[in-house]
């Protein structure tokens, strides 16, 4: 749906976004998770066909930026960073203006219809002026969806939410996506982008990674149990750690913590391990990362560990979630 | 051709909520039809009289023989006066276009505006219709009332012709679209660089300037106004405007609209 190639955008001497080359499949919700000024924006109005490229090629929905210019903004949405509304004008009104700009086939029905659908009907007629703020991005997204695109690209839809109306919007991304269409998602919060995203980019100028968020997880810090015992002893974790499949194993703050990559049929194993050299186990479980721990190391870091490579931890201490 | 008019009745849905809009679009028609009515209504005793003598020959070349030297010099004050009509093609679309332009850029509406397929020129014809319509209905409208105002005042149906002689209305109905349609080229340019609407307004407003020294020096008597200088007037409008079209489309491309217009 959406295909770059070395996609460069500079700003004066500024280079904004530097030879982003990524793929986004149809029906896919695709995170673009990075730092303040990375150029997410800069990204999404390339992509939109507001602002050219300086460099480098983008197709999206089948046609090229910067030579099919008219479709690609008929084909797609764009949820802009601030809702950007009329505030003297009525709700339905803001909305009518952009069903005539995108040539909408039955625009009064399109109104209503995601007037309905987002819940601001019975208000229509007033100005958004008095609109709260989640009413005004669910406005500001209803005008994105008037003229049912494929590709939606949505610049951090839920920035500045009480978590009530994050949460509706949220949900409303989902149900989209269950709708098919293909979202590109730009967005600080981590933990939305875990839930919603099928695969998550991290990015700060430069691609710094792409993935699902699971694997994401894995290839920065690798698969972690944690063996909560009621006796640890270092023997214990000399001879787990001497296993040929475990990559590590420490202990800390008198668990034991194993990184190995296939813990659903190896974890077994060092169970039998551990009761055999007399451990008594308590708990067992898997210690997940948050997304954002995977994100500040990555843009801390800026480097990117190659495919599959487990991360080894210089300091031991982690948070679990 | 749709999409002009939604940008243009948008434009009006917005920009008549705004009191400096209303003043120019009301009041200023009517205060430049009330003037030389006034002028007329005051010097409407001294018509026939002869006390006036010899005319300045500036003055006589505004009348024919057939009329008294104080029906004259009515006929010529009046005349004076026609000029400030043209006041109102270049105020009024200052006006509308500095809140329409900067309200746009102040409230973040652009970039949705400019994410539909609306193409640039389609936006800028819309926005300068918008500014152009209302100047023209109004100019017209102010002299229309003051033309209906002054055959009510004038009883001399030859005073009243001499009055309403073509170079004027050449002068209301060609020169006037010409120059609100310069008044709003320069206006979306100027507005496209500022942030405070008052100050583009004032910017736009010394493009009066270049008519009060045509106004000042016909009063002088430096030379007079016919109507071949006005054709020559309405020529050189349209090469200029002409011009600032060329320029506009030129300069505004989707970019520099998104990034530029701050
Ligand atoms: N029109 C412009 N002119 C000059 N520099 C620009 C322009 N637009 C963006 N930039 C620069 O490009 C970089 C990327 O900006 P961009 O807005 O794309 O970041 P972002 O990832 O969306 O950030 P945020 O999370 O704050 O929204 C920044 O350094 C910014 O200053
Ligand atoms: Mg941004």
């Amino acid at each position: 749906m959406i295909q770059t190639e070395n996609l460069t955008k500079q700003f004066g001497s500024t280079l904004a976004v530097e030879r982003l080359t990524l793929t986004v499949e149809q029906g896919e919700v695709f995170g673009f998770l990075g730092p303040n000024g990375a150029g997410k924006t800069t990204t999404v109005r390339m992509l939109a066909s507001l602002i050219s490229p300086t460099q480098g090629r983008a197709i999206v929905n089948g046609f090229e930026v910067g030579k099919q210019d008219d479709q690609i903004r008929r084909s797609v949405g764009v949820l802009t960073e601030t809702p950007g509304l009329y505030d003297n004008l009525s709700a339905e009104y803001n909305l009518r203006i952009f069903a005539n700009l995108y040539e909408v086939r039955d625009p009064a029905g399109q109104v209503e219809k995601y007037l309905r659908m987002l819940g601001l009907w019975e208000r229509r007629f007033e100005p958004t002026a008095t609109f709260s703020k989640g009413m005004k991005q669910k406005l500001a997204i209803a005008r994105a969806l008037l003229h049912e695109p494929k590709v939606l690209f949505l610049d951090e839809p839920t920035a500045g939410l009480d978590p009530e109306s994050a949460r509706l919007v949220r949900d409303f991304i989902a149900e989209l996506r269950r709708e098919g269409r293909t979202i590109f998602l730009c967005t600080h919060n981590l933990d939305e982008a875990d839930r919603l995203c099928d695969r998550i980019a991290v990015f700060k100028t430069r691609l710094l990674v792409v993935d699902t968020p699971e694997r994401l997880r894995q290839r920065m810090f690798g698969r972690k149990v944690v063996f909560h015992l009621r006796n640890p002893d270092e023997i214990m974790v000399a001879k787990i750690a001497g296993l040929p499949f475990v990559s590590e194993a420490r202990l800390v703050d008198g668990r034991l913590l194993v990184t190995l990559d296939d813990p659903e049929s190896r974890n077994p194993e060092i169970v039998r391990q551990l009761v055999m050299d007399g451990a008594e186990i308590q708990f067992v479980g898997e210690l997940r990362y948050s997304l954002e721990e995977v994100y500040l190391r990555l843009v801390r870091n800026d480097s990117v560990p190659a495919d599959g490579a487990a991360f080894v931890l210089k300091n031991g201490v982690e948070k679990k979630k | 051709m749709k999409k002009v008019q939604t940008i243009v009745l948008k434009e009006w849905a917005e920009v008549f909520r705004n009191r400096m809009v209303l003043f120019s679009v009301i009041f200023l028609p009517l205060l430049m039809a009330a003037i030389p009515l006034a002028i007329i209504f005051a010097s409407r005793g001294s018509m026939t009289s002869e006390q006036y003598g010899e005319m300045p020959a500036q003055v006589e070349t505004f009348c024919s023989a057939e009329l008294s030297s104080g029906e004259c010099f009515q006929v010529y004050m009046v005349s004076q006066f026609m000029l400030m009509f043209m006041i109102l093609p270049l105020a009024i679309p200052s006006t509308i276009s500095a809140y329409s332009i900067i309200g746009e850029k102040t409230s973040r509406t652009l970039e949705p505006l400019l994410a539909t397929p609306i193409t640039t020129f389609e936006l800028l014809a819309g926005k300068s219709l918008a500014a152009l319509l209302p100047a023209i209905a109004a100019t017209y409208l102010s002299f229309g009332i003051f033309s209906l105002g002054s055959w009510l005042l004038i009883p001399n149906p030859t005073v009243f012709a001499a009055m309403m002689d073509p170079r004027w209305l050449i002068a209301v109905f060609l020169v006037g679209p010409l120059l609100s349609l310069v008044s709003v080229n320069v206006s979306v340019m100027i507005s496209s660089r500022v942030t405070d609407p008052r100050a583009a307004e004032q910017l736009t407003a010394l493009l009066v300037v270049p008519l009060l020294a045509i106004f000042f020096g016909q009063f002088a008597g430096f030379f007079v106004i016919n109507r071949e200088l006005v054709l020559a007037g309405a020529l050189f409008l349209l090469l200029i405007d002409a011009i600032l079209i060329f320029l506009s489309t030129q300069v505004f491309q989707r970019e520099t609209i998104l990034t530029r217009w701050k």
